[in-house]
């Protein structure tokens, strides 16, 4: 962990890291992201087990992934959410996901690309 | 990857449900049927695309392109030209109406969605819990920029400019009040983040918390650079666990990275960041009772002036925003003051959070920029009412605003247009009613929320607002006269004048917009003793329809209380004095003999 001195090293930070993550998910990952949105609404319709079952499910099926936490995106109505971004892909937000659900968009949508019932597309635009 | 070579997805949201979207999503799957596509061609069912404008629309990967005002019959014409010839359908493509240029794809279209989010940028983007990300998505820039490139006077004229008007209900300009904080010289000042977030239904300040808190921090950074503080506090509700913890790990990374702390950046300014933990009180999302409740007092607002601007937290000038108020800033400081006021209406500026709660179909939040009417965030954006019902009102600004009706539907939304409408803006609650919900009990239950939450210290808001409670609890009971409604009134006008604070100034407004918007249903409920909803269960009465009734006894077996009597085989009455309005012998009819009056 280092201190940033300067605007500058912020700035080669920032670089540093898009290069390595892709916080945007915009397609130009290498690896599958999947975002589980844990923010309280999440958490209370179960987002924890979710986590916790994508990423022992991906593990034992051998699907290099990285699999993080966030907050919410403000579906409530279709919690838990996850997003995932398969390598370039855009990314696909999938609402009311429980165990049955998760393993099918492992199963159909990570491994296959095939598209389920229960995406809930961007309907927003959003800054840069 | 994928194993069809394409997907065509067809919306299923409200919008284009009710267009009949179901209808060519069955004619589109036939087609591809027909020609046995169905292993290289997959349709599928989506949630909404915020097109709802353009509805209803079908999207097909991977050549991105969008579709509208789509019909059933349109599926031939979809599956023979594009999907076996790739050829685009044209007539369906969607033509800007001024330029005549057509938008084809999503990103294209963006510009046609309801909601842009800029509060919510990153929320649900980003981990809130490693910074890294977030500076990967911007974070710190802004205060980067402010620290090299902007003194503090031309980084408040760049927030007076862009209009930025407080989110956490008053609506007072932003940049106005880090001037005036500014300018009142002290060797000591403070920055306050206000998360209390007390009214009901409302969370968007939970979820900017949760999902993207640096943007807080770099904003209150900021701010510390534009009024000369080196200390901020955020004042948080200990009912949001979730949020603190969150916050604090932000806050350690931020200082770890030499983000917040000493010599920010190497620029020689300092500024650290502390929590403070509110008990929940609604009065102290007041800025002089929050300010008080931090420094350990009892959670009370005094009289305005000295504004905190002068004299606050400690005795110091203190600058207090909002949550939302703060998640602005970083764009507004990047994109600049004109690019923020090219978002929203004449006098309110950017965008706007709504928490959807109630008889909505998308119950959640949504950011969309002011000016937005209630029908596109209420039919387009929330999805429409629950079940089908029919619309009747929407409460705005909480406990302290007042209900939009179906008259309002097609008022842009900011802050001015609520006030004439008799509605508030407030911190974003926007609770939607239906058909079966009881303009009194509705101000009924904000009023009981508003007796709970006065802290006692002014009389007319402990008294007054305990008898105007009084008045509705009598009149939902089928005591009220008349009189009462001009007594409500009358007393209401008084709470308002003589409170002391904002809480009571406005804590009278659910009774006086629902008895300007829904008087018919008060008169009602004292003259004819009658709930035109069907609430209030006082008001009700069961009854028996003697042709219907065939004696079978279940319903006199499951009534708690004896009420039900009569003969076997013959046509039982219910005992109005003794019956306590449970509703099980109506739940138990098996004949539909059981109405309510």
């Amino acid at each position: 962990m280092k201190t940033i001195k300067s605007p500058e090293e912020l700035r080669r930070l920032r670089n540093e890291i898009l290069g390595r993550v892709h916080p945007k998910g915009d397609g130009t990952n290498e690896k599958v992201l999947v975002r589980v949105h844990s923010g309280t609404s999440g958490l209370a319709s179960g987002a924890n087990e979710i986590f916790d079952f994508i990423t022992l499910e991906l593990e034992k099926r051998n699907i290099d992934a990285v699999v993080i936490r966030t907050g919410d995106m403000g579906y409530c109505f279709a919690e838990p959410t996850i997003e995932v971004t398969l390598p370039g892909r855009k990314p696909v937000v999938f609402g009311n996901v429980d165990r049955h659900k998760a393993d099918e968009i492992i199963e159909k949508y990570i491994k296959g690309g095939e598209l389920l019932e229960g995406i809930l597309p961007v309907n927003y635009q959003t800054i840069e | 990857m994928s194993q069809y070579r394409m997907q065509i997805m067809v919306c299923g949201g409200a919008g284009c449900s009710d267009l009949n979207s179901e209808a060519i999503f069955d004619n589109l799957q036939l087609e591809i049927e027909a020609f046995a596509l169905e292993n290289e061609i997959q349709v599928v069912r989506t949630g909404c695309f915020g097109l709802c404008g353009l509805g209803p629309v079908v999207r097909v990967m991977p050549d991105e392109v969008i579709y509208t005002h789509v019909s059933p019959d349109d599926a031939t014409e979809i599956v023979s030209e594009h999907v076996l010839k790739g050829r685009k359908v044209e007539r369906l493509l969607h033509k800007d109406p001024v330029s005549q240029k057509i938008l084809a794809t999503e990103p294209e279209l963006s510009a046609c969605k309801k909601q842009l989010r800029i509060v919510l940028r990153n929320c649900g983007i980003i981990d809130p819990e490693n910074i890294e990300e977030a500076i990967a998505a911007n974070a710190y820039e802004a205060l980067a920029k402010a620290l090299t490139e902007l003194t503090p006077d031309e980084a408040i004229k760049i927030i007076k400019d862009s209009g930025l008007r407080g989110r956490g209900g008053g609506g007072f300009p932003t940049g106005l009040k880090w001037e005036i904080a500014r300018k009142n010289q002290a060797e000591e000042k403070y920055v306050v983040c206000n998360a209390d977030e007390g009214d009901p239904g409302a969370f968007m300040d939970r979820s900017v918390l949760e999902g993207d808190p640096h943007a807080v921090l770099e904003a209150m950074a900021i701010c510390g650079y534009c009024i000369g503080a080196a200390n901020g506090l955020i004042y948080i509700r200990a009912e949001y666990p979730l949020a603190v913890a969150r916050l604090k790990t932000a806050i350690s990374q931020a200082r770890q990275y030499g983000l917040l702390g000493s010599n920010i950046m190497g620029t020689g300014f300092n500024f650290d960041i502390g929590i403070k933990y509110g008990a929940g009180a609604f009065v102290c999302g007041e800025e002089t009772a929050l300010i008080h409740s931090m420094e350990g007092l009892r959670g009370e607002p005094t009289v305005k002036p000295p504004f905190p601007a002068e004299s606050g937290f400690r005795g110091k000038p203190t600058n207090v925003n909002n949550v939302e108020t703060f998640a602005c800033i970083s764009p507004v400081i990047l994109k600049g003051a004109d690019w923020f006021r090219s978002i929203g209406t004449e006098k309110s500026k950017g965008t706007k959070v709504f928490a959807l709660a109630g008889k909505i179909n998308n119950v959640g939040l949504v950011e969309v920029p002011m000016g937005t009417t209630l029908r596109e965030v209420v039919f387009e954006i929330g999805g429409g009412i629950r079940d089908g019902k029919k619309f009747k009102a929407a409460q705005t600004g909480g406990p302290s605003g007042g209900c939009l009706t179906e008259k309002h539907l097609d008022t842009p939304i900011d802050f001015d247009n609520l006030i004439a409408a008799g509605s508030m803006m407030g911190s974003g609650g926007l609770i939607v009613m239906d058909e079966d919900d009881c303009m009194v009990s509705v101000a009924k239950f904000f009023l009981e929320f508003t007796v709970e939450e006065s802290c006692g210290k002014c009389s007319p808001c402990r008294i007054g607002n305990k008898r105007l409670h009084e008045l509705l609890e009598h009149i939902t009971k089928g005591k009220g006269a008349p009189a009462d409604l001009d007594r409500l009134r009358n007393m209401s006008r008084v709470i308002k004048d003589t409170s002391l604070c904002g809480l009571g100034q406005s804590s009278p407004n659910p009774v006086l917009s629902t008895l300007d918007n829904f008087y018919e249903e008060y008169e009602s409920h004292v003259t004819a003793k009658k709930c035109p909803a069907g609430q209030c269960r006082d008001l009700m009465e069961y009854f028996i329809i003697e042709a219907n009734c065939v004696g079978c006894t279940a319903c006199a077996r499951v009534c708690p209380v004896n009420a039900i009597t009569g003969e076997r085989k013959e046509p039982h009455i219910i005992n109005p004095e003794i019956c306590i309005k449970c509703g099980a012998c109506k739940e138990k009819c098996k004949f539909d003999a059981i109405i309510i009056h």
